[in-house]
């Protein structure tokens, strides 16, 4: 057995919550109707998953907890879910200010049942989106973050998911609700990890409710092993005046896809999407943007980096979508990419679909190899070729790093982004 | 200290340099002069190990050793410097980063230990003073929306920051007006020692009145056509470069 029928005999399998069971059934048809999507999708058309595919991936029965995650946590405190359980030996939510609910999915249901039902789903669509109706199907566990009216959290939250990678062909589903009510402020973390080399599928649904007048930070960083395959959806929705700034930080993973769609839902939205990606390897990334301009006088800014070295694929791949409605929009769209090597390869697609005549638009994409001036000058003050090579590198992702607010997170990300950098350099024949 | 023999040098099978000899002794300043398209940057970019150029015939050593053989940065640790004509601007990398790394490269290269941050700074303060720099460039990327004339003045202090043997000055003058150009040969002038020696290449020979040469050559498609002492720079200025054309055709 293998595609979606595997799926659906895991589906009828799993015994879950009633709460959720009307909504997972609907996903789980959805999820057969549209069957998993090929190249000859136009949104999938430089993303392959046939590998993919062909793994009939289980979900694990528990989580096995690893001793030590600290590597993991960038100092900060939130909820840690393993291979797609909650760990509560692991989660702590000591130091968060007042009024913050930060939970498991189950006890969201429990102690704010409406909430849960009135905005789970509702942002990620199961209807043509089989990875998402899939992570839907398979929703047990999960966090949510609720930002009552007026509340405003110092310290960031971290949601860290970890696939041990220890069994072979494990699935996680990992699902994240944030709703933040008006003039609300947080910064959350949302990070994924993969600790051993046996392959695996993270398969996560990200939804955000940013209210009237809240400013959101959100980083997202991806660190899975390098059997794993990810593929990920963050949905976001602006009300009036909603700030929401993403960061999305992409190192790991075999195959790896990342779609990000906000809706800019009221006037004088302030949308921010960051991407750094770097590949070697035979690693393959995928970001997919969509930014949705429904209301006059808003803005969104967009700045997708990549370094990409050895046989490594990558596509990005950006939709800025304005309205009739959505007069006086200003949206920019970037996207670098650096080329290490000369079999890397890169995909890069801007897409401006403008129905509104007073906006001011603008993207722009570039792919290039170092510059070889610059590493002439560098390697003329004495700076050795491969010293010259990360040195250069490591400015170009040091313009997406440099946007980074959480100063333990930035640290780290230095030093995994050096570290990987380090390798990259060295693989660049002088 | 170097001596180019009879070098030949092509960029895509179009020669550019067609037997240049040159010898240069510790102490000494030379200036090589020429119009435009004679060759005067292929040299002093070749001399600082710029790859796309193809070496067809001749030689140069450096301090005894084959200068052709070793990388760049190779070069760059024996005590050779090449103040570009067109510094190259590098967003994101830091000034002080920049200047603290090569120092220490050749540090390193010496078997010196390496010089902490704070030790850099007050060598740093004391070398900006020389070039009449702000501290406020410190912490600027590497020449990223400098004006030319501060473009020339860092390389200048580069020069002062990492005291090499050999300077190789490409066309430092251009662009500058008299003030800078003041600064830049004094600091020039003032880093000059005996055991030192600087190639000034120039197409005017205005620097030369603040850095005086003691040896003055022509070069002019490919080859040097004329050498001299510092009154040759004089002759060029009055007579212009159609003088030295005649002599080669």
């Amino acid at each position: 057995m293998n595609g979606v029928a595997h799926y659906q005999s895991c589906f009828n399998d799993l015994v879950g919550k009633d709460e959720l069971l009307s909504l997972r059934q609907k996903a789980i048809e959805h999820f057969a109707d549209a069957g998993f999507p090929t190249t000859k999708d136009e949104e999938w058309a430089f993303t392959n998953i046939a590998p993919l595919t062909r793994i009939d991936f289980e979900l694990a029965t528990s989580a096995s907890a690893p001793a030590a995650l600290d590597d993991y946590r960038y100092g900060l405190n939130g909820l840690v879910f393993i291979d797609g359980h909650f760990a509560p030996a692991h989660s702590h939510l000591n130091g968060l200010s007042a009024g913050v609910r930060v939970e498991r999915l189950g006890d969201a249901i429990a102690s704010n049942g409406d909430l849960v039902s009135e905005s789970l789903g509702q942002a990620a669509a199961t209807e043509d989106e089989a990875f998402t109706a899939l992570n839907t199907a398979f929703l047990q566990d999960g966090a949510v973050v609720y930002l009552p009216r007026g509340t405003v959290v110092e310290q960031p939250i971290h949601l860290l998911f970890v696939s041990t990678g220890q069994r072979a062909n494990v699935v996680s589903h990992p699902r994240v609700l944030v709703v933040a009510e008006a003039n609300t402020q947080a910064t959350l973390v949302e990070s994924y990890v993969g600790l051993d080399s046996e392959p695996y599928l993270t398969n996560s649904v990200s939804e955000f409710f940013v209210g009237p007048n809240a400013v959101l930070d959100h980083y997202r960083v991806q660190r899975e092993s390098a059997a794993a395959f990810h593929i990920a959806a963050t949905h976001v929705r602006e009300e009036r005046a909603a700030q929401f700034r993403s960061t999305a930080i992409t190192l790991g993973g075999r195959l790896t896809r990342h779609h990000i769609h906000t809706a800019l839902e009221g006037e004088g939205v302030d949308s921010t999407l960051n991407g750094l990606y770097i590949e070697d390897g035979a690693q393959h990334v995928d970001n997919h943007t969509l930014i949705e301009h429904a209301q006059p006088h808003c803005q969104s800014h967009e700045f997708y980096k990549g370094i990409l070295g050895g046989r490594a694929t990558g596509v990005f791949r950006g939709k800025i979508h304005v309205h009739q409605a959505a007069q006086k929009t200003d949206a920019y769209q970037a996207n670098q990419n650096l080329l290490l090597s000369e079999t890397a390869q890169i995909n890069t697609k801007p897409q401006l679909e403008i129905y509104a005549d007073d906006v001011k638009c603008s993207h722009g994409a570039t792919i290039g190899q170092l510059d070889e001036d610059a590493l002439f000058y560098l390697r003329s003050r004495g700076i050795g070729h491969q010293e010259a090579v990360r040195v250069l590198t490591r400015a170009f992702a040091g313009e997406v790093l440099d946007r980074v607010r959480v100063p333990a997170l930035k640290d780290q990300l230095d030093q995994l982004v050096n570290h990987r950098l380090d390798q990259a350099a060295a693989a660049v024949a002088p | 200290m170097l001596h180019i023999e009879n070098l030949h040098v092509a960029v895509e099978d179009t020669p550019i340099l067609r037997g240049v000899t040159l010898a240069v002794q510790p102490g000494e300043i030379h200036a090589i002069m020429g119009p435009n398209g004679s060759g005067k940057s292929t040299l002093a970019q070749v001399l600082a190990g710029r790859e796309g150029y193809d070496i067809t015939e001749g030689s140069a050593t450096y301090c005894g050793q084959d200068l052709l053989e070793l990388a760049p940065e190779e070069r760059a640790c024996a005590g050779l410097f090449l103040a570009f004509q067109y510094p190259v601007e590098i967003p994101g990398v830091n000034s002080t980063y920049f200047l603290r790394q090569s120092y220490n490269e050749l540090r390193k290269q010496r078997g010196e230990e390496e010089l902490d941050a704070f030790d850099f700074l007050g060598l740093i303060r004391e070398k900006l003073a020389l070039v009449e720099m702000d501290e406020s460039f410190l912490k600027r990327s590497v020449n990223e929306g400098f004006s030319g004339g501060e473009k020339k003045r860092h390389e200048i202090l580069q020069m002062a920051v990492l005291e090499p043997k050999l300077s190789i000055l490409d066309e430092t003058d251009s662009g500058l007006d008299i003030d800078a150009l003041r600064i830049v040969a004094q600091g020039v002038n003032q880093l000059h020692a005996p055991d030192k020696a600087v190639v000034v290449v120039t197409h005017y020979q205005r620097l030369l009145n603040y850095i005086v040469p003691d040896f003055v050559h022509v070069l002019y498609e490919g080859r040097i056509v004329q050498s001299g002492g510092k009154e040759l720079a004089l002759t060029l200025e009055e007579k212009g470069y159609d003088w030295v054309k005649e002599p080669v055709q």
